[in-house]
């Protein structure tokens, strides 16, 4: 079958199947097991350290989602296929979910490690905004009728928005943060210990199937909606 | 298994937190697409299909009407 014809969304629709939720149940099961069975306490933070293996995978997927919006939306302002829009409509809940989480997770770990659960650094303060623009294109989708124009408004504000990707990712970098630096994708490697280090890359690698099959059925779910639009459409003006 | 008991409530916090939403998302999109099901089932019973939409296969000749 030539990959072309995934772009067919009833060929899609037909090879998304639970393949991507039963990756997910046994990575998932073996991530949580490595991550409180196999990874030691942390010599500074102790237990707290296992927050790190949900906070991490969540704020990793935060940029990476909106990375795969941004060429959707690319894909979709360039060539018009509806399957792209439709791919970058179904990640922006998800993303905004996922960002909450990021956020949510990293304040609980922040009480007990600095002492607050808030503080307005560069890193905190970029991946906020990066929250603020996924329920702004959530909110700019649900006020203009017209899918067609939402779809280009929406691609458009994404391509903007995506600037702030690569200033979450180097704003540990740029400025003085109380935020730690990067510690597993940077030049010289990781400088978690390996007990650690493979737990979290687990945790990475099941969240990030969550993601794909979360994708994939807001994505079914789009088509459906899509169809029942153009099909009341037909029915109101027969 | 860990001790949790040293800002134990933090860790567990977490994990629910991820919990609740992960289990709440997945109950949304699973509902969404029984709904989006269950309206295109009407409309097609109704008689409304896509133009693309696989046609029924035609009696054989010389059936019954």
């Amino acid at each position: 079958m030539p990959v072309s014809d995934l772009a067919n969304p009833t060929r899609f629709l037909a090879w998304s199947r639970p393949l991507l939720a039963v990756l997910w149940v046994a990575g998932l099961a073996a991530g949580l097991y490595m991550s409180f069975f196999v990874s030691p306490p942390d010599y500074q933070q102790g237990e707290m350290i296992r927050i790190m293996f949900i906070h991490v995978p969540f704020a990793w997927l935060s940029m990476a989602c909106f990375g795969f919006m941004a060429v959707a939306s690319l894909g979709f302002l360039v060539w018009r296929h509806p399957l792209a829009d439709v791919a970058a409509k179904a990640a922006t809940p998800i993303g905004a979910a996922f960002t909450f989480l990021a956020l949510v997770t990293g304040s609980l770990w922040g009480k007990p490690t600095w002492g607050a659960y808030w503080v307005w650094d560069a890193r905190l303060t970029s991946v906020l905004v990066l929250f603020i623009i996924y329920l702004g294109l959530i909110a700019l989708r649900q006020a203009i009728e017209d899918p067609g124009r939402a779809a280009r408004v929406a691609a458009i504000l994404t391509l903007v928005g995506s600037v702030n990707v690569p200033i979450i990712k180097f704003s540990v970098d740029w400025w003085n943060t109380l935020h730690q630096g990067e510690s597993i994708f940077r030049a010289g490697g990781p400088t978690i210990y390996a007990t650690m280090l493979w737990p979290l890359l687990v945790m990475i690698a099941a969240m990030t199937v969550l993601f794909a099959a979360l994708v994939v059925m807001g994505m079914r779910n789009e088509i459906y909606r899509r169809r029942v639009r153009s099909l009341e459409m037909m029915a109101a003006g027969a | 298994m860990p001790e949790l008991s040293y800002h134990g409530g933090f860790i567990l916090a977490a994990y629910a937190v991820t919990a609740v939403v992960l289990a709440g998302m997945l109950l949304w999109m699973l509902l969404d697409g029984r709904a989006q099901k269950r309206r295109l089932a009407e409309l097609e019973a109704r008689g409304v299909r896509r133009r693309s939409a696989p046609v029924p296969p035609a009696a054989p000749a010389g059936a019954a009407p």
